[in-house]
């Protein structure tokens, strides 16, 4: 599809440098799934779905500044909604999220409570002026909250949450964070591995499952057309956690 | 049992059916993938002497009749990538290292720097500044960049042409003069698109090359023009999506082709081209000799 006309009719202010932009496009996204953004004479990024109309980001490069530089009534463009979402299993699930991550699982989260499922949550940030969508988890159900610095909730990393729960009691659990915090939290729970969806983030380019950028080793696996979404267990003996390419295709960290 | 082994430039392919570069070719995995879900052969990304990010996006636009893209030679530079040809290798079929350079010295340097089971010369890609077609339009810089590259080359080389010129069998002849082993015809054409909401060019390049369904006719017809001019083999590619477009570009005279777009519809795509041949040579009675160059005899 060629880019479609959106213009912003809200921009929230989450944390220093998060915003969400409320867009006036209905595109029916499931949560986990992603948009193209382009901003126009800049770039074009993808971004994920915090709820049906809006999208949740951080501000980490050219591309994010220059969308953090309009406004409501400014105009980006949107080829979307691409990639396999989350998918709802059982009656009891427990979402993992980490930073701008915990975007896509508070709109998961709605559409969960909305089937009658019973939610619990689990999300951690830097510190206490990070902390986005409290609110929207807090009515979910139980919450768990974790900061680096322990100014707010439990001090650490998300995983330190995980000793405050029975992972044997969910039916599916929903995780999407940084990927060293993924990786932790993946590693950590191996034996659940097989009930935990993980929503990745690779270097996308086309979306549409033709340019190789974001190929998985050792498979080969498309993240933009057969993720961004995957059962844990297919995570784990992959590049994930381990290393990620960049722009040029080279191997690289997998911080962030 | 019908064979479809195709001996064409140097390579044996055990099915005429390629990965052509720029598709999923960024990793050796998603190569071996290509060769395990039934590829005659693969091609890589362009490899360039030194890393590229490529262009900003959009990088591709999707339009009616294909797609439309400027990826910019995105790679790791050849030096990184031994290792992904490696792993690429572990599929089983030839994997061809496209490379690319702004100069004859450069693209043989690279050639001699890689190990690889062909080298398909791109010089074609129509969006990037002082490389691919920016040589490649120049029948003379196509003979001297293939000629510098067989010689530095233990490997065959193939040429890929661009469509984007006046008579696209000059640049296939100066390629055969330069020592080519087959020429690969074509690469995508030069193209644009505008989004009428605000007049911003869609692409991050403003402008870069159409794919898919929308060139095939013109594929076609360049394939058949090279293969009754040339006397070495020519790979047909540009908007094959079915076996019916695999038929047509062997009867215009391809002894191979190269898929690309159309990998869009997945992996699943060789096994589909390469049984619907199957079942159509066995239907007519014929081999792939028998109606490669068909239409050039009637």
């Amino acid at each position: 599809m060629r880019p479609m006309n959106s213009i912003i009719q809200e921009v929230r202010s989450e944390a220093p440098l998060v915003r969400t932009f409320r867009l006036d496009k209905q595109l029916d996204p499931a949560p986990g799934q992603y948009v193209m953004v382009w901003i126009r004479g800049v770039d074009e990024v993808p971004m994920s779905f915090s709820s049906p109309d809006t999208i949740t980001v951080q501000s980490v490069g050219e591309a994010t500044r220059a969308l953090f530089n309009l406004g409501a009534g400014s105009s980006i463009g949107l080829r979307g909604p691409f990639g396999n979402g989350f998918v709802l299993r059982g009656k009891n699930i427990l979402l993992v999220g980490g930073g701008v991550g915990t975007a896509p699982l508070a709109f998961l989260g709605e559409q969960a409570r909305g089937a009658g499922i019973n939610v619990t949550s689990l999300v951690g940030f830097c510190s206490s002026q990070d902390i986005i969508f409290q609110d929207r988890f807090e009515a979910l159900g139980d919450l768990v909250i974790t900061t680096d610095d322990g100014c707010v909730g439990i001090k650490g990393h998300v995983a330190e949450g995980l000793k405050e729960f029975d992972l044997t009691e969910f039916s599916q659990i929903y995780l999407c964070g940084p990927e060293v915090m993924m990786w932790d939290i993946i590693s950590r729970t191996r034996e659940h591995a097989g009930k935990i969806q993980a929503c990745i983030s690779r270097y996308f380019k086309c979306a549409t499952g033709v340019c190789g950028s974001c190929c998985l080793d050792p498979e080969g696996v498309r993240v933009c057309v057969e993720g961004p979404v995957f059962m844990a267990d297919r995570l784990i003996e992959s590049e994930f956690g381990r290393y990620k390419r960049g722009p040029d295709g080279s191997k690289g960290q997998c911080r962030g | 049992m019908l064979s479809l082994t195709v001996h064409a430039g140097g390579l044996t392919l055990r099915n005429p059916v390629m990965l052509a570069a720029g598709i999923l070719g960024t990793t050796g995995a998603s190569l071996r993938r290509a060769a395990l879900a039934g590829a005659g052969g693969v091609v890589t990304k362009s490899l360039g002497s030194v890393p590229r990010e490529g262009h900003p996006g959009p990088t591709i636009v999707q339009v009616d009749c294909g797609l439309l893209n400027a990826m910019g030679l995105p790679n790791p530079s050849y030096k990184k990538f031994q290792e992904e040809i490696d792993i690429a290798k572990t599929g089983g079929v030839p994997v061809v290292a496209s490379i690319f350079g702004s100069s004859a010295e450069e693209f043989a340097g690279i050639a001699r720097g890689l190990d690889a089971d062909a080298f398909e010369l791109n010089l074609s890609c129509p969006h990037a500044e002082k490389y691919g077609s920016e040589l490649g339009r120049y029948p003379d810089l196509v003979e001297a960049v293939t000629g510098a590259v067989k010689a530095a080359a233990n490997a065959p080389v193939w040429v890929k042409l661009t469509p984007n010129t006046a008579d696209i069998v000059e640049l296939g002849l100066a390629a055969q003069r330069g020592g080519a082993d087959a020429v690969v015809a074509i690469n995508t054409l030069k193209a644009m698109a505008i989004d009428i909401e605000t007049g911003y060019p869609i692409l991050g390049n403003r402008f870069g090359g159409l794919s898919g369904p929308a060139i095939k006719p013109v594929a076609v017809r360049s394939v058949y023009d090279l293969a009754l001019r040339l006397d070495i083999p020519v790979i047909g590619v540009g908007g094959v999506t079915s076996w019916e477009d695999a038929v047509e570009m062997i009867m215009a005279g391809a002894w191979a082709v190269q898929v690309g777009t159309a990998l869009k519809k997945g992996y699943g795509i060789f096994e589909e081209i390469t049984l619907g041949l199957t079942r159509y040579l066995e239907r007519k009675s014929m081999t792939l000799e028998d109606i490669r160059g068909m239409a050039g005899r009637h």
